[in-house]
């Protein structure tokens, strides 16, 4: 039969038939009879002590089965874990529990759980849990919680300090004081709520019987959470099945481990019958980590012809109430490391200062650290382009690391595995028009418009590894992936993986690698992901990772079955497997291409085991656990295009333009959709999402009514390109492209608005640049003239 | 998202709907619910009862008077983009109508729903105002006519009395050359109006002579602008006097502030739209 | 006290007594068991809910079901026919309208009524025809495409139909 090549096909996604005619199985979807309705009740404050609890009447109310305190679950339930514990750090990790037991301190801090027959009657139930808190004063702001006098969050972590994470190449100290310009700006990045459509699930169902808990839930990585709750919980892994087929989506916030599956597992085995639990969107607001809060105190060092000899930033990293999963790692490595961005910068310092605070934890969300570093390094190139009277290309361009000179070390010690900025960059320049566009631009300030251009050029690092680096970083985890390829008898193939795809597409770009290795039909491979039960130990979806580590280790497990194939087809032969050549699903003997046994013959062959050859066993199953070299580095060039109106601030978008270079590209649909994604979220932190605490604690933007997700009609038509570099570290070539967009777009939406706004003075606003803002900065500017 | 238990009653008459309304005191009307249901799904309202008044028959339509077009308070969004009666003779009701909440929302949301919850950000009581519309309630006591001017007293607040159902909203048709606008600073996550400007204008020999602004979000309740109206009545509609007469726009507001305006910019944007709005207005009577 | 309603999902008709206070999209989830309409806020702003309830779109959580009792309503599950996916489902599905699938149903739903009451939207139509739909994935510029998929297929075989 006739195979066409799938690698580089925008083949049509074979998730999407079950999800458009309503047949996918989200957590809430799972149905089990008898299942009981949790509802956590979570403090309206944030930070208070518990003086008591009165559960009386909630137990009396109709459908209520039970209801649990903190106290309760002391026993049953471990505390909440970090798993990421930076060394040489000073690393603090105060005690969480899933429910709070004496001392609540963020505003959705669990108080109490209770389970009902239906959902409703949870709900009433929960509003008759009367709770005594005694109110202590709180902190939100993460500079302000490292200064004397500041309320206390933990008697044992001094100043609300949870470490103090270091990193330094170069001489920081000789470039500021030799450079001709040190230009300094204090950055905000502000934060933002993940908002996933689809809230946070679980169900629970313990069995009493057999001692066997099957969990469903929105997860990542559900090996991770399998071994985390094992942990928690005591029931051993091997008697724990996750279950997380169908994900509404992560950005991140379903990496964490949190308390309210905890919660589930705990009731649903204390009384033998399966719980759910579904956040609202509220909650998911308050209980579900949030993203970024960082406040950046930089300092670039240059000289008189944009040549950039140092950068040192010393940040504050607002950390919540608690230390959630992953959440150290983010603002220190994941940031820190990326701080030489796409540019040659001989010395770097960073210093973070991980706070904590009396509001929701924070942890990884969409580019994790990156999208930080990205910022600073390029709001910082735009005010140094100012400084100088540079255009902001020429100073990215002055800078950029050379071609020819990858594989390259920064000096925060990653060694960058291929690029070439200045292709991107060029084909950005030339699909905006950049000329073209000044000349508009100051035709239009002419007339009191106020058009602006502004680019981010950057780098990111993805595909994280290897094992070894981790171990350095103090990731409890190792950053491998595997893969098992199962050959059924009739050639039919199952592709069992530990990469957890929800919404980025694998179940068809694996399909696409796996058809291609074994020259079968497309329809012939089946992906089988999110299931404990099925797949073998894995990492999970988070990084931009799945293809270049995920999609690596099913190549290597083909491999391994093809190989085992042809050693099977030779014998059949009578031919020795060196003189075996292997196409487009069939094994034929060299230079005689009529004498071939089809990739399903040797199949069959294989498992009748009639007649195998000597020292190979029967059956066609391999698994392989790939452990990359390096991260891989992807790159690109964003610009955005926008008009201000001076007289409301608002912003409107005139064009996007993403040149990205990911390496090769399996599925350049795919690869499409989730750069135009990524682009929307960064765009929205750049004017539109802030996650708005008041002094007390107290979430301003606790709903989908405050807080702005865009619309439709909010964000512009994306004009996408690539460039193609392909990286040495994979078998593909492929670098990782799942959060490109929403680390490239920020700043270029920022430095885009700024530049519009030139014709007042204004060289910098803090994020989000809304209507009100603007329109500030232009009356203030204004009064000064 | 689950609201608190309450007793449910369709009504079938405006008489049966008063009657229980005098039964239930604690009682709440449901029209199209779009209004009501999103506070009790977050159970910041907990009525004891609910009165449907969404298959009142004589409640749902729109009718040509002559002089007026009467809208039954049950009147979608939607039922009011439909009508060429509107489109015709009131496009300020079409425009304004086509950006409250969204496509599902029209579909739903009922004009007297807008009129008696009087969310200070909706969009209708701005579009009443300034149309000079007149409310038709009824009651245990027989029927009344309050004019919009008179109807929005404060935040949620209306001159309803807790026993009596809004029926029907009636707008006096336009005599001689008139403009309309509706001009708009939605909210980016809410959709509601941070600052809503509705113009009504007409015209005699080039001069103003009827202005109505009615003006939502930028205050406690939706407000006609009397201090812009008096600055422009009897002027010639130039660019400036129109600029002059809107910098009154803020005038006797009770500014609401929050996250994402301040009182300070709210008023300013009360301003610029008063004037945005004004502008085309006049420049729609002037055809 | 609960109360009888007849509704008809998808052409089934079902007659169930349900407290007052049950809103229609938990009605649909939970006694019909019909989980392809979603919940994915509690403010009546994200649109993952949205159905076809008498001809037009309404969010499922914005309505009690005892409000829908009498009514025909149309959910992502009864929108193919014989087989064959609607238009929009197709459209979604070739222009890579959808990534985690959770935001689809229902935008599908809202796009259903917005071709219905325009069948030849712009782009700004569309665009604002979907301020009721929130999606995080695919930052809008897919699903767009995918409308204006479905309704060039839709006028295709509107055109072809008036013509015989």
């Amino acid at each position: 039969m006739a195979v066409t090549k799938m690698f580089g096909a925008s083949v049509k996604r074979r998730e999407d038939p079950r999800m458009i005619t309503g047949r996918a199985n989200y957590t809430d979807d799972v149905r089990l009879p008898g299942t009981l309705s949790l509802v956590i009740l979570r403090s309206p404050y944030a930070h208070a002590r518990i003086k008591s609890i009165n559960v009386e009447k909630a137990r009396q109310m109709p459908g209520v089965v039970a209801v649990y305190t903190g106290k309760d679950l002391v026993d049953s339930l471990a505390p909440v874990p970090c798993a990421w514990l930076p060394p040489n750090s000073d690393l603090k990790v105060p005690e969480y529990r899933a429910l709070a037991v004496d001392t609540v301190r963020y505003v959705g801090d669990g108080v109490a759980a209770v389970v009902a027959e239906n959902r409703y009657q949870a709900q009433d139930a929960a509003a008759a849990i009367e709770v005594e808190y005694e109110m202590l004063p709180a902190v939100v702001d993460q500079e302000k919680a490292t200064q004397d006098g500041a309320p206390q969050l933990y008697a044992d972590v001094p100043n609300n300090t949870a470490f103090v994470w270091r990193l330094a190449g170069g001489d920081i100290d000789a470039a500021l004081r030799d450079a001709d310009v040190v230009v300094s700006q204090r950055l905000i990045n502000h934060r933002l709520i993940p908002t996933a459509m689809e809230p946070r699930a679980a169900v629970a169902h313990y069995n009493p019987g057999s001692g066997e808990l099957t969990l469903w839930c929105t997860s990542q990585n559900p090996h991770i959470h399998r071994l985390l709750m094992s942990a928690v919980t005591g029931i051993p892994e091997t008697k724990i099945r996750v279950i997380a087929t169908d994900v509404g989506g992560g950005f991140g916030s379903k990496i964490p481990f949190y308390a309210g599956e905890m919660i589930a597992v705990a009731i649903s085995k204390d009384l033998g019958r399966p719980v759910k639990w579904v956040e609202d969107r509220r909650e998911n607001f308050v209980a579900t980590t949030h993203g970024r809060d960082h406040i950046d105190y930089v300092d670039v060092a240059a000289k008189q012809d944009g040549t950039i000899t140092g950068i040192r930033v010393k940040a504050y990293a607002n950390m919540g109430a608690y230390l959630s999963t992953a959440a150290p790692g983010v603002p220190t490595w994941l940031f820190g490391l990326m701080l030489s961005g796409p540019y040659k910068i001989p010395n770097i310092s960073v210093e973070v200062h991980g706070v904590l605070t009396n509001t929701t934890p924070t942890d990884a969300y969409r580019g994790a650290g990156r999208p930080e570093a990205t910022y600073v390094l390029e709001r910082m190139m735009d005010l140094v382009a100012d400084r100088l009277g540079m255009d902001p290309v020429e100073v990215r361009r002055k800078n950029f690391i050379p071609k020819e000179e990858f594989p390259y070390t920064v000096a925060t010690t990653l060694q960058y595995d291929s690029g070439d900025y200045e292709a991107a960059l060029n084909r950005a320049l030339e699909i905006v028009g950049y000329e073209q566009f000044r000349k508009e631009q100051e035709a239009a300030r002419a007339q009191g418009r106020l058009l602006g251009i502004g680019f981010s050029t950057y780098v990111e690092v993805c595909g994280l590894a290897p094992s070894q680096a981790a171990g350095a970083m103090g990731f409890q985890g190792g950053l491998w992936e595997s893969a098992t390829v199962r050959v059924h008898p009739s050639g039919k193939v199952s592709v069992f993986t530990g990469s957890n795809p929800h919404g980025q597409g694998e179940e068809t770009t694996f399909a696409q690698l796996v058809a291609d290795e074994l020259g079968v039909p497309l329809d012939d491979v089946e992906i089988v992901h999110g299931d404990t039960g099925r797949i073998p130990f894995g990492m999970g979806t988070y990084g931009s990772r799945s293809t270049a580590v995920g999609g690596s280790a099913l190549i290597y497990a083909a491999r391994k079955v093809r190989d085992k194939g042809a050693k099977i087809a030779a014998h059949l032969l009578e031919v020795s497997p060196d003189d075996i050549v292997f196409d487009q699903g069939r094994y034929y003997v060299k230079g005689a291409p009529d004498r071939v046994k089809t990739f399903q013959e040797v199949a069959g062959a294989a498992y009748l085991a009639w007649n195998m050859p000597e020292g190979v066993t029967p059956g066609l199953e391999e698994t392989h656990f790939f452990d990359p070299i390096n991260n891989t580095y992807p790159f690109g060039t964003h610009v955005c295009v926008v008009e201000v109106d001076p007289a409301t601030g608002k912003v409107q978008f005139l064009r996007y333009v993403a040149v990205d270079d990911v390496g090769n590209v399996i599925n350049p649909m795919i690869v499409d959709g989730q750069v135009h994604g990524g682009i929307a979220q960064g765009l929205a932190q750049a004017v539109y999402e802030t996650a708005v605490y008041d002094e007390n604690g107290q979430l301003l933007s606790g709903s989908l009514m405050d807080y702005a997700l865009p619309t439709a009609s909010m964000v512009p038509t994306y004009e996408v390109d690539r460039t193609v570099t392909p990286t040495p570290v994979n078998p593909m070539g492929l670098k990782g492209a799942g959060e490109t967009g929403t680390i490239a777009s920020t700043p270029a939406v920022v430095n885009a608005i700024i530049d519009a706004l030139k014709p007042y003075g204004i060289t910098h606003l803090d994020m989000p640049l809304t209507p009100q803002r603007i329109w500030q900065a232009i009356q203030e500017s204004q009064k000064g003239s | 998202m689950y609201p608190a238990a309450f007793e449910y009653y369709r009504a079938t008459s405006v008489p049966e709907v008063v009657q229980l309304l005098q039964q239930h005191p604690d009682g709440k009307i449901l029209a199209g619910g779009h209004s009501l249901l999103p506070m009790m799904k977050l159970r910041l309202a907990e009525p004891a009862a609910l009165i449907d008044i969404g298959r009142v028959p004589d409640l749902n339509g729109i009718q040509d008077a002559g002089d007026s077009i009467v809208v039954g308070a049950t009147t979608t969004y939607w039922n009011l983009l439909q009508s060429d009666v509107i489109r015709q003779s009131l496009p300020l009701i079409t425009e304004a109508a086509n950006v409250v909440g969204d496509i599902q929302v029209r579909n739903r949301g009922t004009l007297g729903g807008a009129m008696a919850h009087a969310d200070p950000a909706a969009d209708m009581p701005a579009v009443a105002l300034a149309l000079d519309a007149s409310m038709k309630v009824v009651g245990p006591n027989g029927e009344r006519t309050i004019p919009a001017s008179e109807f929005f007293v404060d935040m949620f607040t209306t001159a309803l009395s807790p026993d009596e159902v809004l029926t029907q909203i009636i707008f006096p048709k336009p005599q001689g050359t008139s403009g309309q606008a509706y001009e708009k600073f939605a909210h980016p996550a809410s959709g509601y109006a941070v600052v809503g400007v509705a113009a009504f204008v007409t015209l005699d020999g080039g001069k103003v002579q009827t202005v109505r602004v009615g003006i939502t979000g930028a205050g406690t309740v939706a407000k006609r602008a009397s201090a812009v109206e008096q600055a422009l009545a009897g002027q010639e509609p130039t660019e400036q006097a129109i600029e002059s007469a809107a910098a009154h726009a803020a005038e006797g507001l009770e500014l609401n502030g929050d996250i994402f305006a301040s009182e300070e910019y709210r008023a300013h944007l009360a301003r610029v739209f008063t004037q945005r709005a004004l502008s085309r207005a006049v420049a729609a009577a002037r055809g | 006290m609960k109360q009888q309603i007849t509704v008809t999902v998808n052409g089934v008709q079902y007659t169930s007594e349900v407290e007052p206070r049950l809103l229609l999209v938990h009605y649909l989830r939970d006694v019909l068991n019909l989980t392809g309409t979603h919940v994915g806020c509690d403010t009546s702003q994200c649109g993952a809910c949205t159905v076809i309830m008498n001809g037009s779109a309404v969010k499922s959580c914005t309505v009690l079901a005892v409000q829908a009792d009498g009514a025909e309503i149309t959910t992502i599950e009864g929108l193919a026919k014989d087989g064959q996916l609607h238009p929009l489902q197709e459209g979604f599905w070739e222009m890579h309208g959808l990534q985690c699938g959770f935001c689809t149903p229902g935008m599908i739903m809202t796009a259903y009524d917005l071709l219905q009451k325009n069948p030849n939207p712009t782009e700004e139509e569309i665009r604002h025809g979907l301020e009721g739909n929130l999606c995080r994935c695919t930052g809008y510029q897919n699903i767009v495409r995918s409308i204006q998929y479905a309704a060039d297929k839709m006028r295709g075989a509107a055109a072809a139909a008036g013509g015989e």
